[in-house]
């Protein structure tokens, strides 16, 4: 075979080249690269559709329109007959928006006996004046027949025309506020009376049926409650079923039983948790209705299996070489888990954990069943008042009608976003900073 | 005196015991035998045999009050006089009883380490306890339900119209008919898969073959923040932007009445698979990743593109995961809440007309719940009723698919 001559041979021509579909191939390759980034950017542009809307609808509820003016604590309004020294109830029940009404007048130099001018000004301060006045003279008798300047909230629909929501251009008569209260409002603006400043009261004021006095304060405080309640009961629990399950447990039915048993109540429906809570906590238990406690238990019952499926897992990824060299010192199985397996495993344990706390920060179906959709005025002091939560907050806002409310509620969730994506955040972090490979 | 009274006194005894205990521990050390335990197990030993009998007597005295008719709600005034002494008196028993008894051949590490394995035990109980709590407590509601409602007349009837019990309540019976609700959540779910699946499995294919590391550590965790977001977020988003914004489309394209309504199944639907694409991908994606390199390479070198080989080699390879993971999906979409109270609608119809409103099982619970609830008519019952069925569905699905997934796992470890 060596002898032959190549060059003898003669030269094949070159095939024509066969048609294999190559093109065909490389086309369908790269439409199918396209379909999966067309798919990833729906999945983002959904995000980011999302945010916009809700951001875009919220960001205004964090001013709020206020009128600063100087009032007199007229004693003929407040105490008219002087009984206030024998009759506590005179100052409670006193017609506090009046005054309000009478620094308002004189401050646009309405004539007081214009009964129709008069009359155009009500809805332009909000009746939250009541109280806020109530208070400063309860806490301070001695303020009557003095004059101080007050910020006082203006309403609503007032809120909203300068925020410039309210389309001035339909007729007068279907819109909630008239022309001549515009008039007002531009001339209190000019001479800088009457401006917009941080919102302050979305974080403080409980339920209220009026918009500018309605905010989270109440829902603020029971999901602290909750988020609490939660920490101190599932950490513990869940660190403890989970050590029991990856180092002591024997194979056998019993934990098997555990272990299917945990990968279902992960997938639940949060619901479920909530009839639950109902008939066990309530029903039998004797709990209060709408307290925190309650929705903190259920809470606590739903984030276990989130807790338990990471810690497990954290502690499954430390290896065996850490247990056996504290064994061979002479440590109990107990030392041994304790003082090493458990914290190499803590930064695990710490980010499912908050990513099991952000979850059920976020949870509203299960508080909807347990009496936490209710009107909660009072600023809750024990975790056994009713309260609400933020998300039900949200969901409450929702069904009003009100533009205000809607505004609000879109300043609820950017709120309850920000609480959100702190945690996951801080979860993703901690998870690339920890993360170690033995 | 008050519950927690009584326990702090029982705590501050079993802190002193504590120290106690240790000190005399320490207090032995010259003595020639070699203690067992280090003085701080002595302690601990002391500690709980002074506080765990006294808190178990006073839990069981609590149960013993509550089960007494007339009494007030438990949490209240606690244990009364007499409790409170024994309480204390078996707290200081213990106390005395355990220093005495500490000696430096005294195994109190095995005791301390034997009470606390009882303790991780008794914790990993809690998720069976759940379970058990879940099904019986529902259990007993649906029983009660079906004395009033039969069976039959509940799973096979077609006709939701609970008439929420009146004043008297004489002859108006309600009818608790299943089957609408039903449709509604299975039509609602699958009209989210069909968004879910495809778009979350795309991405999933292209985040694990195609995208760069570098793409790949933004959008994954990007990924993530979106699965992060609470439903009820999705829902006011349904109802106050999509749902509008499809209702008036769909007004400007009939050029009059809109034949999309705000409230209906495409609307709630969409959402619900917006919400679950991050769900569907982040699975896939774990099941991906995990078909092994070699059949890959393998059909890669004998020339293959790469979406051949994605399409004929790594998916059917992926396949039962994938099966897996579409069920755990859909059993997300059909215990879903927030989103279809919001955007579903109330009204129980039968339609095949997506762009109608239908409503589903968990809008039923949340509407026959809220408000004032009487526990023995079968207008609040019925949630219950409903509650287990949504239970015995979605058991069913996880379980098929954790049994698939986990089995495809095995297949390539």
């Amino acid at each position: 075979m060596s002898e032959v001559s190549f060059d003898a041979l003669p030269v094949p021509a070159a095939p024509a080249r066969r048609d294999i579909g190559l093109k065909a191939r490389y086309r369908a390759e790269r439409r199918f690269r396209l379909y999966g980034l067309l798919a990833v950017s729906v999945g983002l542009a959904f995000l980011a559709v999302m945010l916009v809307s809700v951001v875009g609808k919220g960001y205004t509820a964090f001013r709020q329109t206020a009128v600063t003016l100087p009032i007199a604590f007229d004693e003929s309004v407040i105490d008219p007959r002087g009984r206030r020294a024998t009759d506590p109830g005179v100052l409670v029940r006193a017609d506090y928006p009046k005054l309000a009404q009478n620094a308002l007048i004189e401050k646009l130099g309405i004539d007081p006996g214009d009964k129709a001018m008069v009359r155009k000004l009500k809805g332009f301060l909000s009746d939250g004046a009541r109280v806020q006045l109530r208070d400063i003279v309860m806490a301070d008798p001695s303020v009557i027949g003095t004059t101080r300047s007050v910020e006082i909230l203006a309403s609503a629909n007032l809120d909203s025309a300068f925020k410039g929501q309210i389309d001035l251009a339909v007729d007068e008569a279907r819109r909630k506020v008239s022309d001549q209260q515009v008039a007002w409002m531009n001339r209190l603006k000019a001479e800088g009376v009457m401006a917009g400043r941080f919102n302050i009261g979305l974080f403080t004021f409980g339920a209220s049926s009026r918009p500018e006095t309605s905010g989270m304060g109440v829902a603020i405080i029971g999901s602290f409650y909750m988020m609490a309640i939660v920490l101190l009961l599932a950490l513990p629990i869940g660190v403890a079923a989970s050590i029991y399950l990856e180092e002591f447990a024997r194979k056998n039915r019993f934990t098997d039983l555990i272990e299917v048993n945990i990968n279902n109540l992960a997938a639940v429906p949060s619901i479920v948790f909530g009839l639950l809570g109902l008939a066990v906590f309530i029903n039998f238990m004797g709990l209060p209705r709408s307290a925190s406690i309650v929705g903190g238990l259920v809470l606590t019952l739903m984030t276990l299996p989130t807790i338990i499926i990471a810690t497990r897992a954290a502690l499954a990824a430390v290896p065996p070489s850490i247990r056996s060299a504290a064994l061979g010192l002479g440590a109990s199985k107990m030392q041994t888990v304790f003082h090493h397996v458990l914290p190499l495993a803590a930064p695990g344990i710490l980010t499912g954990t908050i990513i099991g706390l952000a979850r059920a920060l976020g949870e509203t179906a299960p508080l909807l069943l347990i009496g936490m959709v209710a009107f909660v005025a009072d600023r809750p002091s024990t975790p056994f008042d009713p309260a609400t939560a933020l998300p039900v907050q949200i969901y409450m806002w929702a069904s009003e009608a009100e533009r205000a409310f809607v505004e609000r509620m879109s300043g609820a969730i950017i709120i309850l976003l920000i609480f959100l994506m702190a945690m996951n955040i801080t979860a993703i972090v901690l998870r690339r900073r920890f993360e170690r490979r033995w | 005196m008050s519950s927690l009274l009584v326990l702090a006194i029982v705590l501050a005894v079993g802190v002193a015991a504590f120290f106690a205990g240790r000190q005399r521990a320490v207090a032995q050390a010259g003595c020639p035998v070699k203690p067992h335990s280090r003085p701080r197990y002595h302690g601990w030993w002391a500690f709980l045999l002074t506080v765990l009998p006294a808190v178990l007597f006073l839990v069981l005295w609590d149960i013993g009050a509550f089960a007494q008719p007339h009494s007030p709600a438990s949490l209240g005034p606690g244990p009364g006089p007499a409790g409170a002494v024994i309480a204390i008196l078996l707290a200081a028993a213990g106390a005395l009883h355990a220093v005495r008894a500490v000696e430096p051949r005294g195994r109190a590490r095995d005791k301390v380490e034997k009470l606390m394995l009882w303790g991780l035990l008794g914790a990993s109980t809690i998720a069976i306890l759940t379970t058990v709590g879940i099904v019986l407590s529902m259990l007993f509601q649906t029983l009660q339900f079906f004395g009033s409602v039969s069976p039959a007349a509940f799973f096979f009837g077609t006709v939701w119209d609970p008439r929420f019990a009146a004043a008297g309540s004489g002859g108006s019976e309600g009818q608790f008919g299943l089957i609408p609700l039903l449709a509604g959540t299975l039509y609602i779910a699958l009209v989210a898969l069909l968004v879910a699946v495809p778009v979350g499995l795309m991405s999933a294919v292209y985040m694990a073959e195609y995208a760069s590391s570098k793409v790949r550590s933004v959008v994954k965790p990007a990924l993530e923040l979106l699965a992060g977001i609470p439903t009820i977020v999705y829902g006011i988003f349904a109802l106050v932007t999509l749902g509008p914004f499809l209702r008036d489309i769909s007004a400007a394209l009939a050029g009059g009445a809109p034949f999309i309504q705000g409230q209906s199944i495409l609307v709630a639907g969409l959402v619900m698979g917006i919400m679950l694409i991050p769900v569907v991908s982040s699975l896939s994606d774990d099941i991906i990743t995990a078909v092994p390199r070699s059949l890959r390479d393998g059909s890669l070198g004998l020339g293959a593109t790469r979406s051949e080989t994605i399409k004929r080699v790594v998916l059917p390879a992926a396949l039962p995961g994938i099966v897996g993971a579409v069920l755990l999906t859909a059993s997300r979409a059909v215990g879903e809440t927030m989103i279809v109270v919001l955007a579903a609608g109330v009204a129980a119809n039968l339609t095949l007309n997506p762009f109608e409103a239908m409503t589903t099982i968990t809008v039923k619970i949340v509407n026959q719940l809220t408000g004032d609830l009487e526990f023995d008519s079968p207008q609040t019952l019925v949630a219950f009723a409903l509650g287990i069925t949504l239970f015995a569905l979605t058991l069913a699905m996880n379980v098929v698919a954790l049994a698939v997934v986990r089995k495809y796992r095995e297949q390539y470890e």
